[in-house]
């Protein structure tokens, strides 16, 4: 991933996912994905759980390897061989259900860690880059705070902080919210949301459905592993064409959570 | 790991009046006043927990007290009104002759226990070194996965297994008494020490190696992952994010090999290196009095008991840094 800019194909299009398959032992998990993410597009991954949408995100982020098909990251295809897959990531913010932050690290060490280890960046700049991070997100006074001091929704900022301040050009996100208590939901997803504002190219995976209808410019839904059917968030949740869809978003409704 | 934050405040909530009780037993205690200061405390460390188990308020302190007091009397009383007690406490606990066997008389044949303990600081402290080093490298290899590095998990598993199950005497032997038969030159011409510390090295190194790989495989695999996804090569994930979680979960069974460590320097000995335990031998065959071993013993504890407290300090201090949300 040297040189972005010299990439000829697909201007555009951050993100190109092509047949794309994933089996843990015996269990295919992804049965061929098709996906492609223009930038600063926002698109929600829905579907229940075990549907795929981790690992979907984990692979484009090459903490899975995958079997087959292929995905092409700006242009280039980072699911060749040859291609180093810490650079690949420094350009791919991943944000876990359960923050994952380092709980021997105090917040500002967890955020720099990455820029002054992996980028190269003096110690001096990325911490005037971390506390500018941490204050744009309401945090400027939890530098020096662990993450056991933190409440659920403040690691989960951390963790999103400590992801941009790799200045990543796609973020992933893995169920964000889902292990927060439900009072601390809304300021993880205004975060999101400033992102999105600011034209964050993202790829959610959520089981906030009003946030996804919200926020995404495209909803994908993800059954048994095959992405079964997208399109823009007012016409899934109000039409959806597919039976499948259909049954899942009754579900939801039933369950009160649209 | 239940320490790991979010596990900590919930368990708290029931704990709570019991950790009160617990201050009691550790009146103006570091581990009281923190524990009651900061109820999140209550998830992390063996402290926490066994402070709770043991508590049982005021009438509890009263109670233990008392039967200390009881069996601690009736112990020292068996001792003294058994039948041969005064040959005993001449043949072990003489404090004439423990102040010779400290001092020693080469002239008379013995040497000095005081100073030969210093051989067994020496060794351990070289050991040690030695043995964090070899069982770091020996833990990391095991849990490696790439397969370039299979000939070498191999060999790592077949150490541990082989060094882990000969018992260190026999290991002591072989290398004491065997390399210097084998007559090659420099290396045949080492001191009994040198053996001896080496033996310590291949022993220890096999059994602190799966301390490692304990705590290595103590920190959660999402912990890697976070690390990975930053960009953080395998290196740098294992030495800024795993290694120092998996060693700060296992000081205490660190701590505890190394005490075991320092007792067994008594074990070079066997090849006639002059350390403590070896000297009071000497001192004992050559004066027919023991009590240069209680003064072995002495010596021994007098280094082991530091490391203990050391232990404890640092399991506290670290639990206190990251509570208190400060550097």
């Amino acid at each position: 991933m040297t040189s972005p800019d010299a990439a000829p194909a697909a201007p555009g299009v951050a993100l190109q996912i092509e047949g794309l398959r994933k089996s843990f032992g015996a269990t295919e998990v992804l049965k061929g994905i098709d996906l492609s993410v223009a930038t600063h597009e926002v698109v929600c991954l829905i579907g229940a759980s075990g549907s795929g949408k981790s690992t979907l995100l984990r692979c484009t982020n090459l903490l899975e390897q995958i079997d087959s098909g292929r995905i092409v990251l700006f242009g280039e295809e980072i699911t060749s061989d040859d291609i180093d897959e810490n650079l690949v990531r420094r350009q791919v913010g991943i944000v876990f259900q359960s923050y994952n932050l380092f709980p021997h690290m105090n917040v500002l060490r967890n955020v720099t860690l990455a820029p002054i280890r992996a980028l190269g960046t003096d110690k001096a700049r990325a911490e005037d880059e971390a506390r500018s991070l941490l204050e744009r997100f309401g945090l400027a006074d939890k530098e020096t705070e662990y993450p056991d001091r933190l409440s659920g929704g403040q690691q989960q900022r951390v963790a999103i902080v400590r992801a941009l301040a790799m200045h990543p050009r796609l973020m992933l996100l893995d169920e964000v919210t889902s292990a927060l208590d439900p009072e601390l939901v809304s300021e993880v997803l205004d975060v999101i949301r400033e992102l999105a504002t600011a034209g964050m190219t993202m790829v959610i995976a959520t089981h906030e459905m009003g946030f996804a209808r919200d926020i995404a410019s495209r909803v994908c839904f993800l059954e048994d592993g095959y992405i079964v059917e997208q399109a823009p968030p007012a016409e899934l949740f109000t039409a959806p064409k597919d039976e499948r869809t259909q049954r899942f978003l009754r579900r939801i409704i039933s369950a009160g959570r649209l | 790991m239940t320490w790991l934050g979010r596990h900590g405040p919930r368990r708290s909530k029931a704990d709570v009046p019991r950790e009160e009780a617990a201050q009691f037993l550790v009146p103006g205690g570091p581990l009281a006043g923190s524990i009651g200061g900061a109820p999140q405390a209550s998830g992390f460390g063996p402290l926490g927990r066994r402070s709770r188990l043991l508590s049982s308020g005021r009438r509890g302190v009263a109670i233990s007290t008392t039967s200390t007091v009881v069996f601690v009397g009736a112990v020292v009383a068996i001792f003294l009104l058994a039948p041969g007690s005064a040959a005993v406490r001449h043949s072990f606990l003489s404090p004439e002759h423990m102040w010779q066997a400290f001092l020693g008389n080469p002239s008379k044949g013995y040497y000095s226990v005081g100073a030969a303990i210093w051989l067994n600081i020496r060794m351990f402290l070289a050991a040690e070194v030695i043995i964090l080093i070899l069982g770091l490298v020996v833990a990391v290899v095991r849990q490696s996965v790439g397969p370039v590095l299979f000939p070498l998990r191999i060999v790592s598993t077949i150490y541990v297994d082989v060094f882990r199950g000969v018992p260190l005497l026999l290991v002591v032997y072989v290398l004491g008494f065997g390399v210097p038969a084998l007559s090659l030159g420099f290396l045949s011409k080492q001191s009994a020490a040198v053996y001896g510390v080496t033996a310590l090295v291949l022993s220890y190194s096999a059994y602190v190696s799966e301390v490692y790989r304990a705590g290595l495989n103590s920190v959660h695999q999402s912990q890697v992952a976070a690390a990975r996804s930053l960009g953080l090569s395998q290196w740098n994930s294992l030495r800024f994010v795993i290694l120092p979680q998996a060693i700060r979960n296992i000081v205490p069974a660190l701590l505890n090999d190394f005490i075991s460590l320092q007792k067994d320097t008594a074990l070079v000995g066997v090849l006639g290196a002059i350390e403590a335990s070896e000297a009071a031998q000497i001192y004992a065959s050559t004066t027919f009095n023991y009590s240069s071993f209680v003064v072995a013993a002495a010596l021994f504890l007098i280094l082991t008991i530091p490391l203990a407290r050391f232990t404890d300090h640092l399991i506290l201090r670290d639990r206190n840094r990251r509570l208190a949300g400060s550097k």
